[in-house]
């Protein structure tokens, strides 16, 4: 399976410089995300996630990028000129943003939206155009007289259909979805989930990078998954090996942790991770883990390096090896 | 090093003493400020003495010139700025606390009938022209001094700061904290107290100085039309003056021009203030 | 939308049945008790026994007890009665205001429209521009921080005086008479330019500063981050950012016209420009009772009338409170 990788980042630091100092919110991130494919993207809060969705759509103050690349369609995002970037946005690649509920402007109808959006990239807005957006609607569930109405119309869950509509609209190669299940409910996340896999599936969109910190959802949705924690990258493989088979130490603490479907709280307690993610203001270098890790010695001081256990499942562990695998049933 | 890591501590703080908008506000201010606390102790004449010859432009004897009566500008502009202040104060202060109360009491009880009541009258003094408010209750009553005139100006003042109040009140109070502070039983009072004044100090600041400005500005317009207190000078009583012995047409432009500049400078400095401050507390408008 | 309305009729009537208790009450509570005084005063003029007469006895009913006297007041403002002025007896009072009305809407009509309009594009401008900002923001304060009688005398004495170009005061020469020929219009236009301009200014810097930080506002929405986000360009974010920042400048204008107006009354007295504030100003040197007593009703009915076409005008403008229930605080 060598499909073309669409995505590439290579080292990538990006910091919110502020008076008190630089809070190194990705700090030498490297990943791939290939055509066809929906990367999950999971940690806590406060792992970088979320920079890394606005690092790649739009960096503003006081998020900046400091080293590394992101190299897109064979072109660095980092340092494209502002213009060739705008260019993109939309077109190739796309974000369903976290804050959905607050993305529409509460003067103007969806249908006015979407037509100046369309102008701004130059696309025509004929018949054939809403004849398209009323298909994708369809697809949601949503009803074409939605076009005509106002934000303040609409539910909550209907706003947050028209955005990821939208975002889609134009069939981008890649679309970065921000947390889009966090603020909803049980079953509006799985039509969530498993709508962004049939636009997948159906070729609208090329490929995602799903991000949430529920990992059960990646689960069922993504193909490759990527664990997070403060700023670095700890362990990426293909979804199936790293839940049933998660060889870092965070891995195994949070796959523990995840609620077993039958299981009763007599029978079985469930597991946090104790601690709390450290502060990034100024870090200095070693494994970010190893202040909550069972299993840190001295040489975790030192930043760990990324190893691959086989062709698609890598970490950046010291101990590994004598930790060994942990199956989960 | 200690004094940087103060700074860090207290950002808040460091952002206000950088922002030049308030930099230059309080700099604005407080040369007026001392022009009207020390400027009587600088001049060897009284506002209402003649002083010199009138009708004299500024010269190193008289250093905004003299009225057509020989009185010295300057003399008058200096005393006149401290009656204008204290009533700005007197009144700014009155209004403040009265729209505190009544903001917060509408704000705490959001929706409710409270809330409702104290609304519809804070919209009703809203609407009032102040000025033709003022200007009603003043002809009427024959003595006036600068308390009962800062009362009249904080009547009409109030509605302003009741609004801005309420709102913030209202925002606070659905916020977790102060939910959390419910469920964990603390007394109300500790509520306000913790929870919501310690948030509204910043806010309640700025409303404050836009409240000194509207009082200022309604009170010499009362003293322009001859409604001011009833002894003593004041800047809108000096314009007042200048009007009624046609220094427009004498063209003495340093009788009309030099007072209304100063005030407009002292407004001026307080708006910069005003923004300043909504920079430094409001971090959007910020210009990082 | 129903509920906006029915609030907002609310609070004018209320406002304006406040307005004439006090005018009703005031002149009573002050010792000397201004009203039999004045009425003494038309005792000795011709004609005065009569009106004496018709007003102690019918109309303020001042041999009667107090309820009845207030709703004699009712009454005879219903009837259009508001007494005669005794600076210009025999004018009925209701016939001074219906000319001198007509000066305060030439001067206020336009300078309002004009400055919000205006100010607003200026503001707008400003809060995009950097350049702009810096060099018309300080004029912005200064305009409006400028006391307005104190700008009146300042524009009075250098278009007036300095250059001689406009007369400084009253509505027309006085040897002119009023007609519908050439000649009279000039005229006419000299006088008004200098209040309406005063006016036009000074209220053009309040709405210039509230429209720069309205947009810097808007701009930083997650409407707008959405927007940047999708490919948008600067400018149809700050047009949808104008658009959003329109609503609390209408909102504003409501507000503020309580302080327009009082400048009004203000610019009027150093032109001796003769709309209601300069009358009322003039009948208050006298002691006219009945006039003061009428054109501040007057000035409070201009006040609820153009309140309440501002609070229309909010209706149709924003989407929010046509399709809900709740009130835009």
């Amino acid at each position: 399976m060598s499909a073309e990788k669409i995505l590439k980042l290579e080292e990538l630091r990006a910091y919110y410089r502020v008076l008190k100092g630089d809070v190194k919110a990705l700090d030498g991130v490297s990943l791939h995300v290939k055509r066809g494919e929906i990367l999950g993207v999971a940690g806590e809060s406060g792992c970088g996630k979320s920079t890394l969705a606005n690092t790649l759509i739009l960096r503003k103050r006081p998020l900046q990028h400091i080293s590394g690349k992101a190299l897109f369609l064979g072109k660095d995002l980092m340092t494209m000129p502002e213009e060739e970037f705008r260019k993109m946005r939309f077109r190739q690649i796309s974000i369903i943003p976290q804050y959905a509920l607050d993305a529409l402007s509460p003067t103007k109808k969806i249908r006015t939206f979407i037509t100046d959006m369309a102008h701004e990239h130059e696309i025509e807005t004929n018949a054939a155009f809403f004849g398209k957006v009323a298909e994708r609607f369809a697809m949601v569930n949503l009803d074409q007289n939605v076009l005509n109405k106002y934000p303040i119309e609409l539910s909550g869950g209907m706003k947050q259909r028209v955005v990821m509509i939208i975002s889609t609209l134009m069939n981008p190669d890649l679309v970065i979805a921000d947390e889009i299940t966090s603020a909803l409910d049980v079953s509006s996340q799985r039509f969530a989930a498993t709508m962004l896999m049939e636009l997948r599936d159906q070729g609208i969109i090329g490929s995602a990078i799903f991000i949430t910190h529920d990992i059960s959802i990646l689960y069922q949705v993504a193909d490759r998954l990527l664990i997070m924690y403060a700023g670095h990258v700890v362990e990426t493989g293909p979804v199936e090996e790293l839940i049933q088979n998660p060889r870092h130490p965070y891995t195994q603490a949070l796959i523990r942790s995840l609620p077993k479907v039958g299981a009763q709280i007599n029978e079985e307690r469930l597991e946090g991770i104790k601690g709390t993610p450290p502060e990034l203001l100024d870090i200095g270098s070693g494994c970010r883990f190893r202040f909550r890790c069972p299993y840190q010695t001295e040489k975790c001081l030192q930043t760990p390096e990324t190893t691959h256990i086989n062709e698609n499942h890598s970490l950046a562990c010291w101990h590994f090896e004598e930790i060994g695998s942990e199956r989960v049933g | 090093m200690a004094a940087g890591s103060f700074w860090k501590k207290h950002e808040n703080l460091y952002f206000a003493v950088t922002n030049r908008k308030v930099l230059f506000g309080v700099l604005m201010f407080t040369a007026i400020l001392l022009l009207s606390v020390i400027g009587p102790f600088l001049t060897p004449y009284e506002y209402d003495e003649f002083a010199g010859p009138g009708y004299q432009p500024p010269s190193k004897d008289h250093w905004f010139g003299t009225t057509l009566q020989g009185r010295d500008v300057y003399t008058g502009v200096v005393y006149g700025l401290r009656s204008t202040l204290l009533v700005g104060f007197l009144a700014g202060t009155i209004a403040s606390a009265i729209g505190l109360v009544v903001g917060f009491i509408s704000g705490y009880n959001g929706g409710r009938a409270a809330d409702e009541g104290l609304m519809m009258l804070t919209n009703v003094f809203m609407v009032i022209p102040s000025l033709a408010l003022l200007i009603l209750l003043s002809a009427y009553l024959p003595y006036r001094g600068i308390v009962t005139q800062s009362l009249i100006v904080s009547a009409t003042a109030w509605p302003w700061t009741a609004r801005a109040v309420r709102s913030q009140t209202m925002s606070l109070r659905n916020q977790e904290f102060v939910n959390l502070s419910r469920i964990s039983g603390l007394s109300v009072f500790r509520i306000l107290k913790e929870d919501i004044a310690a948030n509204m100090f910043s806010y309640v600041f700025m409303v404050y100085i836009l409240q000194f400005n509207g009082t200022i500005l309604a009170s010499v317009g009362l003293e322009f039309l001859g409604l001011g207190p009833t002894r003593g000078i004041s800047l809108g009583l000096i314009l007042q003056n200048a009007v009624n012995w046609n220094a427009l047409h004498l063209g003495m432009w340093w009788w009309i021009i030099i007072p209304g500049l100063l005030l407009t400078l002292l407004i001026v400095s307080l708006y910069f203030i005003n923004t300043g401050l909504d920079e430094v507390f409001n971090p959007r408008l910020r210009e990082m | 939308m129903g509920r906006y309305l029915s609030k907002k009729i609310a609070i004018y009537l209320i406002t304006f049945l406040f307005a004439v208790t006090l005018n009703w009450v005031v002149p009573r509570l002050v010792p000397g008790d201004p009203i039999t005084s004045l009425l003494a005063r038309f005792s000795g003029l011709e004609g005065g026994r009569e009106i004496l007469q018709s007003y102690f006895v019918q109309t303020f009913g001042l041999d009667k007890p107090l309820w009845s006297q207030y709703l004699g007041f009712w009454r005879s403002l219903f009837m259009g009665d508001l007494g005669i002025s005794i600076t210009r007896f025999p004018s009925p009072v209701i016939d001074i205001i219906k000319t001198a009305i007509i000066y305060d809407f030439i001067i206020l009509l336009p300078s309002i429209v004009l400055s919000w309009i205006i100010g607003n594009k200026m503001g707008a401008l400003s809060g995009v521009s950097k350049r702009a900002d810096n060099f018309l923001m300080p004029v912005f304060y200064f305009l409006t921080s400028s006391p307005y009688f104190w700008f009146a005398l300042v524009v009075s004495y250098f278009l007036g005086i300095v250059l001689g170009i406009f007369p400084i005061s009253h509505a027309y020469s006085a040897a002119m008479t009023p007609g519908w020929n050439w000649a009279f219009i000039v005229d006419f236009i000299m006088h008004w330019f200098m209040p309406f301009i005063t006016m036009f200014l000074v209220q053009l810097g309040g709405w210039a500063i509230g429209m720069r930080n309205m947009i810097i506002y808007e701009t930083n929405t997650n409407y707008s981050r959405y927007m940047e986000s999708l490919g948008a360009s600067k400018r149809l974010i700050r047009n949808y950012g104008y658009r959003n920042g329109i609503l609390p400048q209408v909102t504003g204008l409501a507000i503020s016209l309580g302080t327009i107006i009082s400048g009004g009354v203000l610019t009027q007295v150093v032109f001796a420009y003769p709309g209601l504030g300069y009358t009322m100003v003039q009948a208050i040197k006298q002691s006219d009772y009945f006039l003061i007593q009428g054109c501040f009703l007057f000035l409070i009915l201009m006040v609820l009338a153009a309140n309440f076409i501002v609070d229309i005008v909010y209706m149709i403008i924003d989407p929010r409170v046509r399709h809900s229930y709740s009130e835009e605080a």
